[in-house]
């Protein structure tokens, strides 16, 4: 104010500026005053996966998903596959401290074994998010399927399959280590509680195999000819269940839930066989988008990694006949890869 | 000295009196579980759980032949699960990738006989031992199909795989026909070891391969003969297991399922120190497996549970086996475990 004397001669002044500034400004484009620092805080940042193995649907869909999300903002990516040996992951997340990349994705073998590793680099400075399966250490952001959900509506759908039937059901779960089927299992068991009239045959663990899986609900199936229903943990492993319904001539009668990662040919081609009844789906292409976002969120937000903590429950997918054909209840690899 | 001979006599004497080997052992543990399962099992004797009983370990069965060929001829094969799951595993994905069934199976038998040549040419040739070179090649097979061959680890099920799921799904004239399989392996395995001179030449190896040599076997060619046999049955038993679960989780390499090979083997009584043992061993061992696997999911035991049986089973027959046969430096061999 002190530079034009009086209000009329402020005036005039802005009114000559604002002739000459509008048309140059129509011109020149307007600066988001965001996109840089964003950029910046992307450019050449380093993300960290550890998977409890790679070459499968959820791990490869996730690191397709990641990497078509996070690359062209010139993210790097490491990748340190654990390849089913717990001891070999917690040395990549130790190595991985050391190295100090920007973000960690991390998908835990069991809740204990990475959780005090975890809690290190978030102190570290890195921001650690927990895939699917988490640990006792709650991290910046927990992206994954809620597994207690699934157990439960796998065995409202059986339960409700065994209305008028047998009320006769087989559970097969996955390995008793993982706590992936220790809270599927409490699902069922929430399900069970309330269904006093539904017999369990028989509850046991086939390690996520499909031949200890098939091995199982043969034997069941013989000694419980009238199952009409059975609650599977995976369906990786369930390919097996399936194939022992199959050869006791009960598809159809025996009504088989499973969960998974919704790829094509694991999930909605078995589907449409008739091989599963149900699966409940999570997503793969959803909750990489959904971390890659988490990402992108948390690196241009600045916050010191662990003051924020959050968790994105996966939206589950029921996959049925009425579904199974659909372009989008599952996915394909080979896009996501493309 | 003089107040031992008596002793040890008389100790030789009490024990021909019981003298059992550890198949007789074996087969006894399996006859009594068999025993008790029937009386206090409902629904374990019946025709259809017996043929179900005996499909669950089909497999495992046709492995501990392939396993019994070469701990015969006194070795071991510690990449037969490899050979189980990428040969059968390279079928399923080259057949979804569009290429014919009978190429595939043919590659896949290429890849599986160069395979039993690497192990063989290995432990026969350069003189690696058994255990490390088979355990080096597994690890460069299975390595190999996770790298190279495969999308995923589970190689699902084609459309142009249709027809070949009868080879471990259905039955033939009422029979299962994974049993059918491991029936077949066994009469196959059954005629090499006993009426091929090969056979005979195994068992010599296996027994003192040194004596072996001098006498003009020829050893080595042999040897490598062994491991391309057991390649192919363990590529065999692979087929049978995709067929029959409609995919090939390749991921069984990493599982325990090589010791319970092993398990069937030693516990039906085909000595590791080799030049011992036959096709029945094998099907005692894997009975008394199958038998035991059975009757707990029927009474629906804990998983820890069956372990701790398990365990405890097998020590039994195997303490039983030491206190009836001790060891002693006549008896022990080398490699002897």
């Amino acid at each position: 104010m002190k530079t034009f004397g009086s209000p009329a001669r402020a005036t005039l002044a802005a009114l000559a500026l604002a002739t000459l500034t509008g048309p140059a400004l129509a011109q020149q484009g307007l600066d988001e005053p965001f996109q840089k620092p964003f950029k910046e805080a992307l450019a050449g940042k380093t993300v960290a996966y550890v998977p409890v193995a790679m070459n499968f649907d959820l791990t490869e869909g996730w690191y397709a998903g990641l990497k078509k999300e996070l690359e062209p903002y010139g993210v790097k990516f490491v990748i340190r596959d654990a390849n089913w040996n717990t001891n070999a992951g917690a040395q990549a997340v130790t190595s991985l401290i050391s190295e100090k990349p920007a973000v960690m994705v991390v998908h835990n073998p069991d809740v204990q074994t990475y959780a005090k590793l975890l809690q290190r680099a978030e102190n570290e400075g890195i921001y650690v998010i927990q895939i699917n399966m988490g640990s006792a250490y709650r991290s910046s952001a927990f992206v994954g399927a809620n597994w207690v959900e699934i157990g439960e509506r796998q065995t409202e759908a059986v339960v409700k399959a065994c209305e008028g039937k047998s009320n006769k059901i087989a559970i097969v779960q996955g390995a008793l280590s993982a706590a992936a089927s220790a809270y599927t299992l409490k699902g069922v068991e929430n399900v069970l509680a309330k269904h006093p009239e539904i017999k369990v045959a028989s509850s046991q663990a086939a390690d996520w195999d499909a031949a200890k899986a098939k091995a199982i609900t043969q034997t069941v199936l013989k000694q419980n000819p009238d199952l009409c229903g059975i609650v599977g943990f995976w369906d990786g492993m369930d390919i097996g269940t399936a194939a022992a319904v199959k050869e006791a001539g009960l598809t159809g009668k025996v009504f088989l839930a499973t969960s998974g990662g919704g790829e094509r040919k694991g999930a909605c081609e078995l589907v449409k066989s008739g091989a599963f009844d149900l699966n409940m789906s999570y997503d793969v292409p959803t909750q990489a988008a959904q971390m890659a976002g988490t990402i992108k969120w948390l690196l241009s937000s600045g916050a010191k990694p662990g003051s924020i903590k959050g968790s994105e429950y996966t939206t589950l997918i029921p996959i049925t006949k009425e579904n199974a054909d659909s372009q989008t209840a599952c996915w394909n690899l080979s896009d996501l890869k493309k | 000295m003089d107040s031992q001979w008596p002793t040890s006599k008389k100790g030789n004497k009490g024990m021909k009196r019981f003298r059992f080997n550890q198949q007789e052992i074996v087969f006894a543990v399996f006859a009594l579980l068999f025993l008790v399962f029937s009386i206090f099992l409902n629904g374990f004797l019946t025709a259809e759980n017996m043929l179900t009983l005996l499909q669950n370990v089909a497999v495992l069965g046709i492995l501990g032949l392939a396993m019994a060929i070469v701990v015969i001829g006194r070795g071991i094969d510690i990449s037969l699960i490899a050979a189980l799951a990428v040969p059968p595993g390279l079928v399923l994905q080259m057949v979804q990738n569009g290429h014919s069934l009978p190429f595939s199976l043919l590659i896949a038998v290429l890849l599986t006989i160069a395979f039993g040549l690497v192990n063989g040419w290995l432990i026969a040739y350069a003189e690696v031992p058994s255990l490390f070179a088979t355990l080096a090649t597994g690890l460069l097979l299975a390595g190999l199909g996770q790298a190279a061959l495969f999308q995923l680890d589970v190689v699902q099920w084609s459309p142009g795989m249709d027809g070949f799921e009868r080879l471990g799904q259905g039955a033939i004239l009422g029979i299962p026909t994974s049993i059918v399989m491991f029936a077949i392996a066994c009469l196959v395995v059954a005629f090499l070891l006993r009426q091929t001179r090969w056979g005979a030449y195994i068992y010599a190896i296996g027994d003192n391969p040194y004596a072996a040599r001098v006498t003009g076997i020829p050893s080595r060619p042999i040897i490598v003969l062994q491991y391309v046999i057991a390649a192919l049955i363990g590529c065999f038993a692979g087929l049978v297991m995709a067929a029959s679960v409609n995919s090939m989780p390749t991921r069984v390499f990493n599982s325990t399922l090589i010791y319970d090979v092993i398990l069937v083997v030693v516990l039906g009584g085909i000595g590791l120190s080799g030049g011992r043992g036959g096709v029945l061993n094998v099907i005692i061992g894997t009975l008394l497996i199958g038998t035991m696997l059975n009757g707990m999911t029927i009474m629906d035991i804990s998983y820890a549970g069956q372990n701790l049986i398990k365990g405890m089973v097998l020590l039994l027959a195997v303490i039983t086996d030491s206190f009836l046969n001790p060891r002693n430096e006549e008896t022990a061999q080398q490699g002897d475990i």
